[in-house]
């Protein structure tokens, strides 16, 4: 009996022990964490599997390969009715990609613009510009997105459209813009862009090499112009001007030919550009604020130009505070973009409601918007780190 | 003629004179911040020329010519806006479907806000004390007060909408997603593997996808991922899909603060022997927060304004009342003027959590320099 | 104390998990004491807000109707508004107990996702409606027009296979909602509106000036709309079949909100009324329903023609006529299987 309650004790004493050692605790907090995970995902899982039998809804991605039924307005492959989901989806992948690129470039533009000019001494400009930019990160970007798209829809209607030199048309149906149409030979003028790039990126590594040898500096931007613009244009003359214009012309209903940005485009882009760029030029501001001021002195007493001092030494310096940020702001618009589904611009998440109601698939629809925004936003984060870690401060 | 002595010396200080007058007072003021250069002057011409053409004619638009009575957007004739709904259906816009004779608890519900943000967001509050443990029980209180009970006739979550469900949500948000967050950040500083990749993968999973996947999820999967015969309140799902949102915005926010921290603190800590909680809630934690807060406020404006977002899924914020109200055979096609007045709202809001952020930055910012 | 403790337990239990239902949909919502009923977001004669924030419709109607029938009282209905996208998952994931949302009968629909549609309640089919000074008359004409329709619907497929089938070309303008379709054909972003024919006679009572547009001649789809349950449980989809019944057949037997109580009083010389009103047989109890459930269908907003009339007839902005919808007996196609 005696040595039973004993043994008892120092068993006690041995899970207390366990308890109060530091290393021996973590492990049972991670157990004691992992068992709770397995639960819950058990519990779902059983949930899952029981709902969609009684629902007797098929689960997996053969839907993908039945015919959609429905069509797109804005495409940037080939698409019809009579295409599979799968290819729906793609369709709606593009065009997130194409918005959110259109928009982070233009977005950065407007931000930079306005960032710079809000530091402006004009009084007057600083506080107009402070002004736009408060109203515009204070107001939900769907509100912002809804009113771009009544806006545009109040441009001059088709039959009326303003235009430019006959060629590019504007009009409450979007712009039509000339479609270039490639004749054969075209692709030796790629080759030569190609071509021209690579030498362009070459010589601009060894003027940099031939700047920190021998002081010397040469020519980077006129001779990478020259490489990039002027070598395939030269090709191209020489190929033979291999290359028409598909120009849009007025018909019964609309303008046929051509390539259009339909209004839901441009709305979402230039809201989404002024939204995230009022939060970009916030953070333009605080960049070049910590720049210090001995530097821009140091710079005009070098004789250097204010466009020079910007371009030469605040921004390089101010980019290290600005890109971090920046990333996020990237991110934000790229997932803001998802928001089209309020104006009817078919991108993803419109795209995959849509075959959602048509298959009832919602499980692997969403799974897919999860996935492809998680890879989207993976990509666009390790692009700038690496820039980041580019331009980071190299301390010696 | 007789020679100027080339030195000339003054026993006497010469008597002040004013500034010469293009540089102070208006016209000083005038070169100096509109006109010091060609450039500058031609910017100032031309934003004076687009204030010119813009305020004008907003002006016109909003007040002068607008219509502020009738029943129906018929009574509207003039050029202007039409305000005429405004009388009939601000309600609506305020509380959304809110039981009408008990809208006064959303109302009290809102003044109670003051007494209990107050001796948070400033100093020298008289009775900051005890109004901090009414700011403690302010969440509960409110909850009494919106859904009813003990006492109070009970209003289903369905009846919230307007402005009243935007803030419902945006303020349980702003409620749960500070600790969630704080938890987060300390899980992904851990020294527990298991938790440490839990927390990343929980923080890089949200901040990933767009809030409206989330809130799909919410309303579309979360039914097929429990029993049958279980189904939540949807205004809870959505509360609990925008904090998991903001909480890990939140998380990414409060660790920078907490890598702010000198390591010398977290030393000097567990050296007087305080164990992590401890050396967290009392060292730590107090330090990283105060400067985090201004990313904390900014996290708070982003998820006010992504409140909107819950009309994606059929629920009546003031977003939804207002394209409700457009949808109206009487009110049809008033969508500019119905979302002038919804900005109006997130605006004011918004912009006064922005300038309190900047205040305070401002105010810690001094506190760092003594 | 304990007591109390109890109650705010069970209080707030109730808040957050509300009972849903697979096999005895009619136990469950006995016990909630309330109906869920899943309606449209907002669509002008269907289901909208009117100033004071209650919603009402031909839609709205059926739902009190239904909930008349289980309670007695029309009131006892929790709205649920659902979109085109969330509609289906919410029904089938018991947040609704049914569906009255302006929502096509369509094979798939009813044997893939898993419904049981229980009748329907408006006979519409997808038309055009477009300029006068287009001159078009007929909407195989619309070759390189655009085309603005609500996305999420059936009618998106229904124009894809239109002008697939005529070997015409199209943009489509797709938009989220009904309104923000009508603002975009108004500001001329497309040329033709596209929905069902009585949403376009709805929108064309809007236009400033409804003369200059025409609804073109084709109807290029049938689109019964009818409120839909959960398949599996019958007792249920009778419940909502025979609610739906009552108010075509009443109107067939000429009973109304006003008459309704004479004629329930006790048995008159017409045996499809005394059936249908409980003064003979026990059709209730077969139901599982109180003996006058029928009447208190018909006193919630009246029989079929009294709440078509209020909601969508010529008397309102919408100003539909009855045409398909009418009785069989007036030449329509509106019929009810007899009460026996």
């Amino acid at each position: 009996m005696a040595r039973n309650a004993s043994a008892q004790r120092t068993a006690g004493q041995e899970w207390l022990r366990l308890w109060f050692d530091e290393r021996s605790r973590g492990l049972i907090y991670q157990l004691l964490v992992i068992l709770g995970l397995a639960l819950v995902v058990a519990f779902i899982v059983s949930n899952t599997i029981a709902n969609l039998q009684r629902a007797g809804l098929a689960s997996g991605f053969g839907f993908l390969f039945d015919q959609a039924f429905f069509d797109i307005n804005q495409k940037l492959i080939e698409y019809s009715s009579t295409s599979t989901f799968g290819r729906a989806l793609i369709v709606g992948m593009l065009n997130t990609v194409l918005v959110s690129a259109m928009g982070i470039v233009l977005a950065t533009a407007i931000g930079f613009f306005a960032g710079i000019l809000r530091l402006s001494p004009n009084f007057l400009l600083s506080r107009m510009v402070g002004a736009w930019v408060e109203i515009t990160r204070n107001v939900p970007v769907l509100l912002q997105i809804i009113f771009w798209w009544v806006l545009l829809t109040g441009l001059p209607k088709v039959r009326e459209s303003l235009s430019i030199g006959d060629s590019i048309f504007l009009s409450n149906r979007g712009v039509r813009l000339p479609a270039p149409l490639l004749e054969p030979g075209f692709e030796w003028v790629f080759v030569a862009f190609l071509c021209g790039a690579v030498a362009a990126i070459l010589v601009s590594h060894w003027s940099k090499r031939r700047q920190n040898v021998s002081g010397e500096r040469f020519p980077v931007f006129w001779a990478g112009l020259a490489l990039i613009v002027g070598l395939p244009a030269l090709v191209y003359w020489f190929a033979g001007a291999p290359l028409a214009w598909d120009v849009p012309k007025a018909t019964r209903f609309n303008f046929r030919g051509g390539f259009n940005v339909t209004p839901e485009l441009l709305a979402l882009w230039i809201a989404l550009s002024t939204y995230t760029g009022a939060f970009i030029s916030e953070i333009v501001r605080a960049g070049i604020l910590s720049v210090g001021k001995g530097q821009t002195e140091a710079a005009g007493s070098l004789g250097l130009r204010p466009g020079q001092t910007m371009r030469l030494i605040v921004i390089p310096q101010a980019l290290r505070v600005i890109i971090p940020p920046l990333t996020s702001q990237y991110l934000n618009l790229t997932k803001n973009s998802s928001l089209a589904i309020a104006i009817g611009h078919q991108e993803l998440v419109s795209i995959g409601g849509t075959i959602l109601n048509q298959s009832g698939q919602a499980l692997e629809v969403v799974g897919i918007w999860m996935v492809f925004y998680l890879g989207l936003s993976l990509l666009t984060s390790m692009y700038m780190n690496w820039y980041n870690r580019r331009i980071a401060l190299v301390e010696r | 003629m007789t020679a100027q002595p080339f030195h000339r010396s003054q026993a006497e200080m010469l008597p002040e004179r004013a500034a010469p007058v293009t540089t102070v007072g208006i016209v000083g003021w005038l070169r100096a911040n509109l006109f010091s250069s060609w450039i500058n002057a031609a910017f100032t011409l031309i934003a004076f020329y687009l204030l010119w053409l813009m305020v004008p004619a907003l002006i016109d638009w909003a007040f002068v010519n607008a219509d502020t009575a009738g029943d129906n957007r018929f009574a509207c004739t003039s050029s202007g806006a039409c305000w005429a709904w405004v009388d009939q259906r601000i309600d609506q816009f305020l509380y959304g479907f809110y039981t009408a004779d008990q809208t006064w608890r959303v109302d009290l519900a809102v003044v109670l806000l003051i007494p209990a943000l107050a001796p948070l967001l400033f100093e020298g509050v008289p009775f900051a004390r005890q109004l901090r443990w009414f700011s403690l029980a302010y969440p509960v209180v409110a909850t009494f007060l919106l859904v009813g009970g003990i006492g109070l006739e009970g209003v289903p979550t369905d009846k919230f909408g307007g402005f009243m469900l935007n803030l419902t949500v945006g303020l349980a948000g702003i409620v749960l997603s500070l600790p969630v967050g704080i938890l987060l950040a300390l899980g992904r500083r851990s020294r527990l593997p298991v938790i440490r990749v839990l927390c990343i993968c929980f923080i890089e999973t949200v901040r990933g996808v767009p809030l409206i996947t989330l809130l799909f999820v919410s309303n579309i999967i979360l039914p097929i991922f429990l029993p049958p015969d279980v189904t939540l309140d949807s205004l809870i799902r959505v509360i609990v899909m925008v904090t998991a949102f903001a909480s890990a915005y939140m998380a990414e926010v409060i660790r920078g603060g907490l890598q702010a921290i000198p390591r010398g603190q977290y030393e000097a800590a567990q050296a007087l022997g305080l164990r992590y909680w401890q050396m967290m809630g009392l060292i730590v934690l107090p330090q990283a927060l105060k400067i985090s807060i201004p990313g904390i406020v900014n996290t708070f404006i982003g998820l006010f304004k992504d409140t909107t977002l819950v009309i994606i899924i059929g629920l009546f914020d003031i977003l939804g009342i207002g394209n409700a109200m457009v949808s109206n055979p009487d009110w049809l096609g008033l969508s500019t003027e119905a979302y002038v007045f919804i900005a109006l709202f997130f605006f004011v809001a918004c912009f006064s959590m922005s300038r309190y952020s900047i205040h305070l930055e401002k105010r810690l910012d001094t506190e760092r320099r003594e | 104390m304990n007591s109390f403790l109890k109650t705010a337990v069970a209080g707030a239990a109730a808040l957050l998990v509300a009972g849903a239902a697979h096999a005895a949909t009619l136990d469950d919502i006995k016990k909630a004491g309330v109906l869920k009923c899943g309606i449209n977001t907002g669509l002008p004669g269907f289901a909208y807000t009117d100033d004071k924030g209650k919603w009402t419709g031909f839609d709205v109607a059926y739902c009190r109707a239904l909930a008349a029938a289980v309670f007695g009282d029309p009131d006892k209905v929790k709205y649920v508004n659902l979109t085109g996208k969330n509609r289906f998952p919410a029904l089938a994931a018991g947040e609704i107990d049914v569906l009255s949302r302006n929502t096509t009968w369509t094979f798939s629909r009813d044997v893939d996702l898993g419904f049981t549609f229980i009748g329907v309640s408006y006979y519409d089919g997808q038309g055009f409606i477009g300029r006068k000074a287009l001159g078009v008359k007929s909407a195989k004409e619309l070759d390189g027009a655009s085309v603005c329709i609500q996305t999420g619907t059936t009618t998106e497929l229904n124009l894809a296979d239109f002008f697939r089938v005529n070997k015409i070309k199209y943009e489509p303008v797709p938009i989220e909602t009904n309104e923000e379709a009508r603002k975009a054909y108004v500001a001329e972003r497309c040329d033709v509106y596209t929905t069902d024919a009585s949403g376009l006679a709805a929108t064309k009572t809007t236009f400033k000036d409804p003369d200059a547009h025409m609804v073109f001649p084709e109807i290029i789809s049938k689109e019964p709309l009818g409120p839909l349950v959960r398949q599996g449980d019958d007792q249920w989809a009778d419940i909502a079949r025979w609610t739906l019944n009552v108010l075509i057949n009443a109107e067939e037997y000429g009973v109304t909100s006003a008459n309704v109580d004479k004629l329930a009083a006790k048995a008159i010389d017409n045996p499809e009324i005394n059936r249908m009103l409980g003064t003979e047989g026990s059709l209730g109890a077969m139901l599982g329903l109180r003996k006058t459930w029928a009447v208190d269908v018909l006193k919630a907003e009246g029989n079929y023609a009294e709440i078509y009339e209020r909601y969508l007839g010529t008397k309102t902005p919408l100003g539909l006529a009855r045409g398909l919808n009418a009785l069989y007996t007036n030449g329509g196609i509106l019929y009810a299987p007899p009460m026996r």
